[in-house]
């Protein structure tokens, strides 16, 4: 391995403020030596997996980097290469799966994705048909998240404020242990709370409504818990400052300490919606799949974008699994899309 | 309209901790008056009894009287929302409200207690902001956010805030502590001429802009950490600095203590 070093410069007062640093090529050079040894070591033991040979190059250079730091640098400097590269390599695995999720989503759904998917529903159509499309599956996942935004969002907002601005002792900390609680509820459960106790005990009909409760109580906790943040961030300062201009407590709430939290609120809601968006088990259980078109949510079953994801992935017949995939697509792009639109209005409500 | 105070037996807590014990002093109108003293001893814990912003702290409560033209800020059935309506403040740190631009930042006071006439608002800003001498670098961009501003900007922008309230008595909490000596020397100006319609309190740390802004002052210290602290002296600013009554004060002022 070659180095190329710098000498150090003796300043005139006797202090040697440089240090020896390693050169880009040699970096570059010990890359391209972990790449090499990788390489040997797949034709020495064959492996399969491309994974493994980034992760095993990934490893090698890590070493090979901070032992030639350690011999040149010295020891502080090896410390600092070794932990910075650890954190890019594990930013660089955590990206493997999200993108790897996201080309086999486009790879396999997007040639069946088109307006005409987009626009018809399942009825009529056979199990060996190719037709058909996700209309009434997107009509059912909109219906489902808006209403359940609407019970869930200021529901939830209000429980945070009371948390952060008025909550003391220990009414607060026993509502603040429920939403943690609350938090960590398996997705399956709310559904069979619904099933229970609203269409069982209450005599209901499986509806989109039911499906909006259950992804409502999925919904409050991490709204809760996002919106309690955001709230305490917003400084001390601003809130004393509107009390000294003699607004009251409620009004300062509202239109300062509100206003001010409002982009990381509409995040964190946006995260909500994107997690309940993706539901199946709640849904299986509460709106019972539909192949027409209900457009009333609160009358009928209805049917959902990730029910018609579960329900076409499981058939045999490789027609429904492409729909499957056509759908997942469609789902990510819709979610992004709600976070891209909330993101812009949250922009557009602040001065500039 | 500016005020007279008068505050007798006055003492303050934060939960158990006594901050200042049995403080007693009156203030005149049309007066600026300087609380100075060591880190601790409880100034600007006094100033914040003044508007009732000292009960904002959870477990924070007070003792004793607070009287603004003889009424009572603490008696029964006084509203601190109220109280605050006619006792503006202005504190260490400037904080306009980010998500305001200029001109909201003027109007908040007003608009949020449900002023709507734009005509009375739209000559509120320039009033206020010609109060606080920041009319002539604004008024070409009143739509742009506060926080744009730099930060004596920002502070002159909080005093016009807090006057457009038209309030009796203006609470000053260290306003200079966070700014370069320029911007010291706007907002100095800014109190004198100020002090024609309002009477103003001052805490400062600096004992040259006691002097040189306030027709009183008043001396608070503690014996040591943990103690109460209390008002050793108050009188005309040149007393204090020339000629002061107590040994404490004397040595504050010269330097030999805190």
């Amino acid at each position: 391995m070659s180095t190329t070093t710098i000498a150090p410069a003796t300043s005139p007062g006797g202090m040697d403020l440089t240090g020896q640093k390693l050169s880009l090529t040699t970096l570059a050079a010990i890359g391209a030596g972990a790449v090499v040894a990788t390489v040997l070591l797949y034709v020495v033991a064959p492996i399969d997996s491309k994974i493994q040979f980034v992760l095993i190059a990934g490893a090698l250079y890590l070493i090979g980097q901070s032992v030639a730091s350690g011999m040149v640098e010295g020891a502080r400097k090896a410390v600092d290469r070794f932990v910075t590269t650890l954190v890019y390599l594990a930013f660089l695995l955590a990206l493997i799966p999200l993108v790897a999720v996201l080309a086999s989503v486009i790879a396999k759904g997007a040639q069946r994705v088109s307006y005409d998917f987009l626009t018809t529903s399942m009825r009529n159509i056979g199990a060996r048909d190719a037709g058909g499309g996700i209309y009434h599956a997107l009509v059912g996942t909109l219906e489902q998240i808006a209403l359940a935004s609407l019970f869930a969002v200021p529901f939830s907002m209000l429980v945070a404020i009371y948390l952060v601005e008025y909550g003391r002792g220990r009414i607060s900390r026993t509502i603040s242990f429920f939403v943690d609680v609350l938090t960590g509820l398996p997705s399956v459960i709310a559904g069979l709370f619904i099933l229970s106790f609203y269409l069982l005990a209450l005599n209901q009909n499986p509806s989109g409504f039911a499906g909006a409760l259950a992804l409502t109580i999925l919904m409050i906790p991490i709204v809760v818990r996002s919106t309690e943040e955001m709230l305490k961030l917003v400084p001390n300062e601003l809130r004393e400052a509107s009390y000294a201009l003699g607004v009251a407590r409620w009004r300062t709430i509202l239109k300062i300490v509100v206003p001010t939290a409002l982009p990381g609120i509409v995040t964190g809601v946006m995260l909500a919606v994107a997690r309940v968006a993706g539901e199946t088990a709640p849904l299986l259980l509460t709106i019972f799949g539909n192949d027409a078109i209900n457009f009333n949510p609160f009358s009928g079953p209805q049917s959902a974008l990730p029910l018609y994801i579960y329900s076409q992935a499981g058939a045999p017949q490789q027609v429904a699994v492409d729909r499957a995939w056509a759908a997942a697509l469609t789902l990510i792009v819709l979610v992004m899309l709600l976070s891209a639109i909330a993101r812009v209005a949250a922009r557009f409500a602040r001065v500039r | 309209m500016a005020t007279r105070i008068d505050v007798s037996g006055l003492t303050a807590y934060y939960g158990n901790f006594k901050a200042v014990a049995n403080v007693q002093f009156s203030i005149e109108p049309k007066n600026v008056t300087a609380f100075i003293g060591p880190s601790g001893c409880g100034k600007s814990t006094v100033l914040r009894t003044l508007n009732r912003m000292h009960e904002v702290l959870p477990g924070a409560r007070v003792e004793g009287q607070v009287r603004m033209d003889g009424q009572d800020l603490y008696g029964a059935g006084v509203d601190p929302v109220n109280v605050r309506r006619n006792v503006g403040m202005v504190f260490q740190r400037p904080n306009p409200f980010p998500t305001m631009s200029i001109y909201e930042n003027v109007i908040a006071g007003l608009k949020l207690n449900g002023t709507r006439k734009k005509a009375l608002l739209d000559e509120r800003v320039e009033q206020s902001l010609r109060g606080a001498n920041l009319w002539e670098e604004v008024k070409d961009r009143l739509g742009r956010p506060g926080s744009g501003l730099s930060g004596g900007q920002q502070q002159r922008l909080c005093i016009a805030r807090a006057i457009a309230v038209e309030p009796q008595v203006l609470l000053m909490d260290e306003p200079c502590s966070a700014l370069d000596p320029i911007s010291t020397l706007a907002i100095e100006d800014l109190i004198a001429q100020l002090k024609a319609s309002y009477t103003i309190v001052i805490v400062t740390h600096n004992m040259q802009q006691a002097s040189r802004v306030s027709d009183t002052t008043a001396f608070f210290t503690l014996d040591k950490t943990g103690d109460p602290g209390r008002l050793v002296e108050m009188d005309r600013t040149e007393k204090i600095f020339s000629n002061p009554t107590q040994k404490r004060t004397e040595d504050y002022i010269t330097g030999r203590f805190g």
